[in-house]
């Protein structure tokens, strides 16, 4: 078994009585490909905003590659491998989508030597990256512009920017067709072979099944599995969670 | 063009047209209304960094220049300070009080920020009108006994000289500001401020550095005010006039980039000083709020994004 890379242990967050997480474990291996699912206000993407820093947890400790990440401010955490993309694209409208991956190129990916990227280096690394994305035709066009499928595919595309060791996919599907669901799983796919593990939140069973090594479940803020995906499926809590009694 | 060029040039330009002028004009009205209009230049530069660079509204670019105004008085009033020191001082006391002011209400956003800065200058005018040290409500005097130096031949075309060096700089640093790396974070914050955190813009630090060089900017283009006029009073140094034309002018130019300030304050400045002299100086900031309307509806990224939009078209066909 590998060193996990991320370990969140009885993290809790609630806001006022609500208690979006109680007490959730959540562990990542390097490399590892994780799937996490749960209903609608179930606290994925609280546990999503625990982990980056967007939010800060109320209780329980998240380590990343044995650091405490407590107190770091989102910025920071990016910086050591944390990347996001997030449920509802957020680009940076008024940019080109070139300029776009040239932020976290910038600012949160370390070259060799702790030294920041030069501009031009910067725009030679982000087109690389579009044209693995299959984005290049559209790096000089406004992001606020993109089509929803390319809006997907540039949030994922910013986040590969920051050169992370940890990829969370947060809903990268929802709303979008067959094929290009099949898209950007092959995008997702294709991080293993660059070492990045990912996690994955998705409603969507089939990719989720289909890619992961590993599923988390989570209702109501509490994780009630994690196993392997067919294992999990099979499991009578997860089914009345979903289906109902 | 290289940007280690735009400095250089930026002030040689300054200095050519200074030495024109200073050979051709003699009329020292010409040289006060060119003084204003560079002090405008200077504002809507400044304003520009903070609301256009990184999209938060400043409405209280008076206060920052009264900062700068009164820091001059202040140091006059202690040791009769000269213009070359009063400038540095001043700007850094307005850069302070960006640097705390911003790091108190950068947590509000859009238009809660904006009443939050109108707030901060009626507290700072409020405080300079009790203040008696300062002359108070009556203003304060600083009279200018000795000749101007470096040969001029009055104070007014020395500090009209003074002031486009300060023009120069003022441009060079907000270029400098937007073609930089610092400038590219500011534009993903200006877009989204969660997804810049999210890509590893360390947005509070650079919120604050934006709010430090847009105020030492403003409080340097209000340094030598009391000198130039040589009697300053708080109301009209925390005149709205100067609040509503830092917007405007940056809104009609163009705020994305540096050169839109810079066409704005030289058109709304210099019409604002013929309609003065030609009509009425009531008129003033009529003419601006007509301007405004006329450029939101018709061109509302300004003269620079209406060009960029024309340039655009033009390649393309």
């Amino acid at each position: 078994m590998t060193a996990s890379l991320l370990a969140a242990t009885g993290v809790t967050k609630h806001f006022g009585g609500f208690y979006a997480l109680e007490k959730v474990d959540f562990e990542v291996r390097a490399g590892e490909r994780v799937g996490l699912i749960g209903p609608n206000g179930s606290g994925k993407s609280t546990l999503v905003n625990c982990i980056t820093g967007t939010l800060s947890s109320d209780e329980g400790t998240i380590l990343f590659e044995g650091h405490d990440l407590a107190g770091l401010p989102a910025h920071r955490r990016i910086r050591r491998g944390i990347a996001r993309s997030f449920q509802l694209p957020r680009p940076f409208a008024a940019m080109s989508v070139l300029d776009n991956l040239r932020i976290p190129l910038l600012y949160a990916a370390h070259t060799h030597g702790g030294k920041w990227r030069s501009e031009e280096q910067a725009g030679d690394e982000a087109m690389d990256i579009l044209r693995q994305m299959g984005l290049d035709a559209k790096a000089d066009e406004k992001s606020g512009g993109l089509t929803q499928v390319d809006l997907r595919k540039l949030e994922l595309a910013r986040a590969m920017a920051a050169r992370p060791k940890l990829l969370i996919s947060d809903e990268a599907m929802a709303g979008l067709s067959s094929n290009e669901i099949d898209e950007i799983i092959t995008i997702l796919l294709g991080m293993k072979e660059r070492g990045i593990a990912v996690v994955m939140i998705e409603h969507i069973m089939r990719a989720v099944v289909h890619f992961s090594e590993r599923v988390a479940v989570l209702v109501a803020g509490r994780k009630i599995a994690d196993g392997k995906p067919d294992e999990v499926m099979r499991n009578p809590e997860v089914e009345k969670a979903y289906l109902g009694e | 063009m290289k940007a280690r060029w735009f400095t250089p040039i930026v002030f040689t330009v300054t200095l050519l047209v200074v030495a024109l002028a200073l050979a051709t004009v003699t009329n020292n009205y010409f040289y006060t209304a060119a003084y204003i209009v560079l002090q405008f230049i200077i504002l809507a530069t400044a304003w520009n960094i903070l609301g256009g660079l990184t999209g938060y509204v400043n409405f209280g670019s008076a206060a920052f220049f009264s900062l700068g105004a009164y820091s001059s008085v202040v140091m006059f009033s202690l040791f009769k300070a000269p213009v070359p020191l009063a400038i540095p001082v001043s700007a850094a006391v307005a850069g302070l009080v960006g640097l705390g002011a911003g790091y108190l209400t950068l947590r509000l956003r859009g238009v809660f920020f904006a009443i939050a800065t109108l707030a901060m200058s009626e507290v700072l005018y409020t405080f300079v009108v009790n203040w008696d040290y300062v002359g108070g409500a009556r203003g304060a005097y600083i009279i200018l006994q000795d000749d101007p130096p470096f040969g001029f031949s009055n104070h007014t075309q020395y500090l009209f000289t003074v002031m486009a060096l300060m023009t120069a700089f003022a441009i060079a640093v907000a270029r400098y500001v937007e073609t930089s790396r610092l400038g590219r974070g500011l534009a993903a914050i200006r877009d989204d401020e969660v997804a810049a955190e999210c890509s590893g813009v360390p947005t509070l630090r650079l919120k604050l550095i934006s709010t430090t060089v847009s105020g030492a900017l403003m409080g340097m283009s209000g340094s030598t005010f009391p000198y130039f006029m040589q009697y300053v009073e708080p109301t009209s140094s925390f005149s709205l006039s100067y609040s509503v034309n830092a917007i405007a002018m940056p809104l009609i130019g163009g705020m994305h980039s540096w050169a839109g300030p810079l066409i704005g304050a030289i058109l709304l400045g210099t019409i604002q000083q013929i309609v003065q002299v030609t009509v009425s100086s009531a008129w003033n900031l009529l003419i601006v709020g007509v301007l405004l309307v006329v450029f939101v509806t018709l061109a509302p990224d300004g003269i620079m994004g209406w060009f960029d939009h024309w340039r655009a078209r033009r390649r393309r066909s």
